[in-house]
This record gives C-alpha cells, structure tokens and sequence, in this order.
C-alpha cells in the first residue's frame, strides 16, 4: 500500500514494504539508529531507534509503514532513553576512544554525540575482554562489540562463510568466532569480505592502518552521523519508484 | 560590574594535557578575566581550595589523595565539573582495571628485566593506590561533564561562557569529542 504517514508532523511517503525508518531515511528524515544497516533485514535489537507509533513504542527499523500512521521520533522523551541505550552500551564495553583506530568513523560514538551525550553515567563494568590478533590481516578487539550481529549477518547472509555468531544469553551474551581454536586465523576471514566493512564501531579492524586517516579528517568529524545517514540510504532513483540501491543489495 | 566569578581547578590522575586546552582559549584568557578569578590552580598554585563557584576537575580518582582533593572540590565548589576523559570515563590510568593491582605493582617493580634489586615503592608520603581507577562521577556528585582527550580550548570557551551566561552549556558537532 503507497501513502503517507506521519512524522514528527511532517507528512511521509512510503513504498510497499517499506519499513518507518526506510521511508524516513528515502524522505530525508534521520532516525537514530544502530543495529540497522541499509543492505541488510531490519534486526530490530539495538531499540536506539524506538519511536511513538500512535502512542506506542515502536522499533522504527522494524514497523511496516501505514498510511495514516502518527509517529513521534525528535521529542525530548524518546531522545532521553536513547542516550541511556547508548550510555549502557559504553559502559558494558570498553569504549576507550582516545586509543581506538575507529575513532571519527564509529557509529556508536557518532550517535552519542548527535544526542549529546557528555557522561556514561553509569558505573562503567570494565570488563576483561583479551583481543584476537591471530589473523595476519585482520584485528578483532572485542572491547567495543555492542552485539549489533551485522558482522555476523554479512558473513553468513554476503560472504557465505558465517565466521560470526552470538553466544551467551543476556549479560554474558559475546560474540565469538566460529572456529575450533575461537581463532580467527582458523577461519576463512579475508579482507575483501562484506563483513569487514560493516563494524559500526572499532570491532573488526585492518591491521597496518592506524591514524592513515588523521583524527579531525574522518567520516563523521566531516558532517554529523544525521547527514551521513541520510546519504548511505537508498533513494527512489525513478518517477516509477524503483530503487536501483535497494534492488542491488536485496 | 557584578562580582567576578570564583573557579578553582585540579588535576588529579590526569596528564595537565586539559589544563594545558584549558590556555589554548588563547587571547580569550583576557576576557576571561574580567568575568573569574582563580582560586586552587595549577595557575596560582594556591595549595587548597576555598569557597568557589566553579571547581574543574581533570583526571580521574586512582588513589587516596585524588579522593581527598575531590571531596575539598565538593566541599567547596557550588558547581563542580569533570573535564576530559580521564574524569569523565576513567580513561587512560583505567585501562588497567580489568588487571590486578599486586601483579601490576610486582611486574613493573620486581619482574620486568633490568630491575635487580627493585622494590614496590613504600614512602609513607605516597598516597595509595586504589585497586580500580573510578571516573569522578562514581565518589561525588558530578554537575557537568566535558568529554575529550582532551576537549579543545574551544570546546572548553564555550561551555565556560555559556555556563557564566547562565545558559545550559551545549556543545554542537565539531566540539562534543571523545577523542
């Protein structure tokens, strides 16, 4: 069904089977998020991008659009639990951005910093996480993972080679390596894989690359993660409404 | 003209990097001026802080002697202000938390080659360490935060104006920093 619904007041057109937040990106309206990524099935878990759907708390990456929908996204209410979200994922990991190569390129600290978050404020865990660097190519630092599954998914769903997977359940929750020996070097991880492009934070990691991109000059010291989001979504490309970037990645 | 603000600051298990954006405002320490003056600081190296309407805080709480300052902060400051990512977070000095205090002590006095005849250091005037690096926020109640390692001379003018003008002191892109 095409139509129109609401956001934030302002009127959205939508496609047939298009999600809020695919609808809101096309239309050129940012929706914080971070288990969500363009080319892959909405995941729904990160909740960053939790909005009000007549009334009720929705996740945006997963609500089908509906004509008539009323959807309320930048009020104060659901940009308070947003900063939570993303204060308990800093505070669960060890986010220690000064040293990190992703720095300026990450999602996690792109976003903290579109809601202006200026404290974890939470008691930090400080958990014990030894890194992976048994890969000739390829670093893993498992500190900063926030278990968004996107490499676990382009791994299995693109690469055909699901090196990646979640273990644990709630608190313990990890993600791990599916190899013997845990290591990535008994895997058939390469650098060209989709998997090591999608790490929203400093996960996954080249080796031989640190500060090749000075810090001030990265993806988001350039514009903030509102304006770079907008133009990694896919856009109608046609009157028709055929989109060549959602055809492409399906 | 009304009376000038009193600020106090410090530098506990931090690295000065802060304090030394803090002189990065540049020609802006002027009008600064007219509008504080400084209590305890590195800059007038007054030994303890006295009544002040601003207290800002650099580096976080890594033994008993950060967590005395901090409480004469709190004590004494109606506004108190973590600065950097030491304060903030923990930050550097915190990246041994998930390591125990005794082998870290014994592996860089005792263990590591080229230390014959080393020892623990035991000097009755050091302060102790405490077995976890804290962010301030986990011993006193903290009022504002400034991220960065350290955040630039122009993020710190312009919480430090906004915040003696009265306003709620916001950062925008290009100035909120962790890095």
């Amino acid at each position: 069904m095409t139509g129109t619904f609401q956001l934030d007041g302002a009127n959205i057109p939508f496609e047939p089977g298009q999600t809020v937040m695919q609808a809101a990106l096309a239309a050129g309206r940012y929706i914080p998020h971070l288990c969500y990524h363009p080319e892959f099935k909405p995941h729904g878990s990160c909740k960053v991008c939790t909005v009000k759907v007549n009334g009720r708390t929705m996740a945006s990456c997963t609500m089908p659009a509906e004509a008539g929908l009323k959807v309320e996204s930048n009020i104060e209410e659901l940009n308070g639990l947003r900063r939570t979200l993303v204060q308990m994922l800093f505070v669960e990991g060890n986010h220690f951005c000064p040293s990190c190569e992703a720095s300026g390129n990450c999602q996690l600290q792109a976003t903290a910093y579109a809601l202006q978050v200026m404290t974890p404020h939470y008691n930090q865990f400080f958990p014990d996480r030894p890194l992976d660097a048994s890969h000739p190519d390829i670093l893993l630092d498992y500190n900063r993972c926030i278990l968004c599954e996107l490499c676990v998914r382009a791994s299995s769903e693109v690469d055909g080679k699901n090196v990646f997977g979640l273990s644990g359940r709630g608190i313990t929750k990890h993600l791990i390596v599916n190899a013997e020996s845990g290591l990535l070097k008994d895997t058939g991880m390469a650098l060209t894989d989709k998997a090591m492009q999608v790490c929203p934070v400093g996960v996954i990691l080249k080796k031989g690359q640190g500060f090749s991109v000075p810090i001030g000059e990265r993806r988001y010291d350039q514009r903030p993660v509102s304006a770079q989001a907008l133009d990694d979504a896919p856009r109608p490309a046609d009157a028709s409404g055929s989109c060549a970037a959602c055809e492409g990645s399906s | 003209m009304s009376k000038k603000l009193r600020i106090a600051t410090t530098s506990l298990a931090g690295c000065f990097g802060c304090h030394m954006s803090l002189l990065d405002i540049d020609e802006r320490l002027f009008p600064l001026l007219d509008l504080v003056e400084f209590d305890r600081s590195p800059l007038t190296d007054i030994k303890h802080c006295g009544p002040c309407d601003i207290g800002i805080i650099e580096g976080g709480i890594c033994n008993a002697e950060n967590v005395h300052v901090l409480h004469e902060f709190r004590k004494n400051c109606k506004i108190l202000i973590a600065i950097g990512a030491c304060a903030v977070t923990g930050g550097l000095p915190a990246q041994r938390n998930h390591l125990d205090l005794g082998s870290c002590l014994t592996e860089v006095y005792l263990t590591e080659p080229g230390l014959a005849h080393g020892h623990i250091p035991n000097d009755p005037e050091l302060p102790l360490p405490l077995d976890k690096v804290h962010p301030l926020h986990e011993v006193v109640k903290i009022d504002y935060f400034i991220p960065g390692c350290p955040p630039s001379g122009d993020a710190i003018w312009k919480f430090l104006t906004d915040l003696i003008a009265g306003k709620t002191p916001e950062l925008g892109h290009g100035l909120i920093k962790y890095d």
